[in-house]
């Protein structure tokens, strides 16, 4: 309910607003100049992908209500479809390869997102397991898809808008900004529409959200698009701004709960939880190892590493899930609901000392 | 007349590996039936308990001590998983405790290969994997003591379930939660008794699986492999489990011969998943499964 209440339509300037215009200008204007290689391939471009793409499973899950287990088949099957459109229809425009991409991927989900006609809860959760190792399977399999490299591996091209290059690290930061900035708002647009009021009915009670007129196929069906859509082009970035280089063996089960662990965290049915978390799942690795290296030194090799990044994300899962279900982005908002009560208490009452 | 001795023969193989899913299918359906969670972690718990049994035996433990050993840390495993998640998340929804066992998983097998290594350990359980022949049918003599053991497992876990106190209290709770604290069950003791049952499947399945693929992370895997049964056989029914094991196995090796040559090989990753799933949208809650009825 209190998503409802969020979500509603609010019009002129609010608080809100002027955060994400300032957060904006700043990633435009200042993260650029300032900074570095290292930082801007490291962890914003990688950021900035696996944040759209929870926001793409958050649509399905968070907001839909309808667990999926499958979601980095989808971001191969956009990262795959891209790089086709590339390879085959050169005179196709970088952006028109990307929302084809998205397109292709979309289409994917919607049939692996059938069963939901029919499936509830776990069986359905499993079924799209079904849509991870099939899509794995199909793109190592058939050379076709990776233009016949033996294993399945694709290069992605340079990023080309209208005759510019952008395969500098901040040409493809830039970039993968802009196509997740444009994402996210039209993500935030849909989900304030009616059909975000049919997904959020469909999750909080599928025969309450019948009865009252919500078509459930439509719904469904365009849950699992849209997720698959926005998925998709996380995908194209991930291949193509970030890693460069992948293979099918990438996409695996691990990625798939790596972006259900980052909307567990950051926050279920929340646009900014998305973000917040994939934040969080990218700085952990970085913020374990220095942590492990100071207290532990040498016997804090990359196997240890690995371990101990497992055990603390999982104990992370378990501990939000108990202590605070709506992720961590709730306890941001608390923590800015104080802060602007502490702020506002003197003007309220300019009498008193 | 040959064709059809293959024919059996991958058949009959089949269905002895749909055993070895069985077992493992078994200790999801002990959890899911008495708490309504799916719990992903008992890969993890495999792999737990078969690292913890190979590596007691390879520092000189006995056979039989070791295996005492790693049942009494099952037991304080399951304990410890009902105190520490469970509890806290009585009454959430299905699905959090779902992603609960799923953060689980990852803690376990982290333990699991932080204390023990990452290294691959072979397991020896003095079982001769020597195929002999049955009417022309070779036969893996492995095979067979796991489809003996998982028949005992199941015979067990059905005499346990309808004469003892604990089996009623397991069926008290599986039928429904609230009436079953009402008559003054403690729900928290079930609970860590089923998880325990089920760190106990875990150990058996553990080492059935650990001898055959060598004890290594890869084993939490399995578990990839037991949801189809699930799926199939019906996530709350161990009959469904043990029908599904075989089907699955029978399937997914038929299909491996004599359809995956028309899609290049390799089917068997996800052959199974597309046979459950095409079968879920006639039964949507699988062969043995309760049937889901929803009110508003």
């Amino acid at each position: 309910m209190t998503t409802l209440a969020r979500s509603a339509v609010s019009r002129g300037i609010t608080p809100g607003r002027v955060g994400l215009v300032a957060m904006l200008i700043a990633a435009y204007g200042l993260v650029p100049f300032v900074g570095s290689d290292y930082v801007l391939d490291a962890l914003l471009t990688p950021f900035l992908a696996l944040a759209l793409a929870a926001l793409g499973l958050n649509l399905l899950t968070g907001y839909a209500g309808l667990v999926s287990l499958g979601s980095s088949a989808f971001l191969a099957v956009g990262a795959y479809a891209a790089f086709n459109c590339n390879v085959r229809l050169q005179e196709l425009p970088l952006l028109a390869s990307i929302v084809a991409a998205g397109l292709v991927a979309a289409a994917v989900g919607i049939v692996f997102g059938l069963p939901s006609l029919r499936l509830r809860g776990f069986y359905l959760a499993v079924s799209t397991l079904a849509a991870q190792f099939f899509v794995q399977w199909a793109l190592t399999k058939f050379g076709w898809f990776s233009n016949n490299n033996p294993s399945g591996v694709i290069d992605a091209p340079a990023l080309t808008l209208s005759g510019l290059t952008f395969s500098s690290a901040v040409g493809r930061y830039v970039v993968s900004l802009t196509v997740v900035v444009v994402a996210t708002l039209l993500a935030a647009r849909l989900l304030r529409s009616q059909v975000g009021r049919n997904f959020i009915a469909l999750r909080d009670h599928e025969i309450a959200a019948k009865v009252i007129g919500v078509p459930l196929l439509r719904t469904k069906l365009l849950a699992f698009g849209v997720s698959s859509f926005l998925i998709g082009i996380a995908g194209v970035l991930w291949a193509f701004a970030y890693l460069r280089t992948v293979e099918p063996a990438g996409f695996n089960l691990d990625r798939s709960f790596e972006i259900l662990f980052i909307i567990i965290i950051g926050g279920p049915a929340s646009i900014r939880g998305a973000f917040l978390g994939a934040a969080f799942m990218v700085v952990l690795p970085l913020l374990l190892s220095r942590l492990g290296a100071a207290l532990l030194g040498d016997v804090f090799d990359s196997g240890v590493l690995e371990m101990s990044q497992r055990i603390v994300i999982g104990a992370l899962i378990a501990g939000i899930l108990i202590a605070e279900p709506r992720g961590l982005i709730s306890l941001v908002d608390r923590l800015a609901d104080r802060i602007r009560h502490r702020l506002s208490r003197p003007l309220r009452n300019p009498t008193q000392p | 007349m040959f064709e059809f001795q293959f024919f059996v023969e991958v058949l009959v193989g089949g269905l002895l590996s749909g055993v070895m899913y069985s077992l493992v299918a078994i200790g999801f359906v002990l959890i899911y039936k008495t708490s309504g969670v799916l719990n992903f972690a008992q890969g993890a718990m495999l792999l737990f308990a078969a690292l913890t049994f190979v590596s007691l035996v390879e520092r000189g433990v006995p056979f039989w001590f070791a295996i005492g050993a790693t049942l009494v840390v099952m037991v304080a495993l399951g304990v410890a998983v009902e105190r520490v998640v469970l509890r806290p998340l009585v009454n959430q929804s299905p699905m959090t405790l779902f992603m609960a066992t799923l953060g689980l998983s990852y803690v376990i097998e982290g333990v699991a290969q932080l204390l023990w290594g990452t290294q691959v350990h072979g397991l020896d359980l003095g079982i001769d994997d020597v195929p002999f022949e049955v009417g022309g049918v070779l036969i893996s003599q492995f095979d067979l003591f796991a489809a003996a053991t998982a028949g005992a497992l199941v015979a067990g876990f059905a005499l346990f379930f309808r004469h003892t106190r604990t089996g009623l209290a397991f069926r008290a709770v599986a039928d429904d939660q609230f009436a079953a604290l009402a008559v003054g069950l403690r729900l928290s003791r079930v609970w860590a008794a089923v998880w325990t049952a089920a760190g106990t499947v875990a150990l058996v399945a553990g080492l059935l699986w650990g001898a055959r693929l060598g004890v290594q992370y890869s084993l939490s895997l399995v578990v990839l492999k037991a949801l189809p049964v699930l799926m199939l056989g019906g996530f709350d029914s161990v009959a469904g489990a043990i029908v599904g094991g075989l089907l699955i196995g029978a399937i997914e090796k038929l299909a491996e011969i004599y359809v995956g040559p028309l899609f290049g090989g390799g089917i068997e990753a996800w052959a199974a998943y597309v046979v459950a799933l095409t079968f879920l949208l006639l039964r949507p809650s699988g062969l043995f499964g309760h049937k889901l009825v929803e009110r508003v």
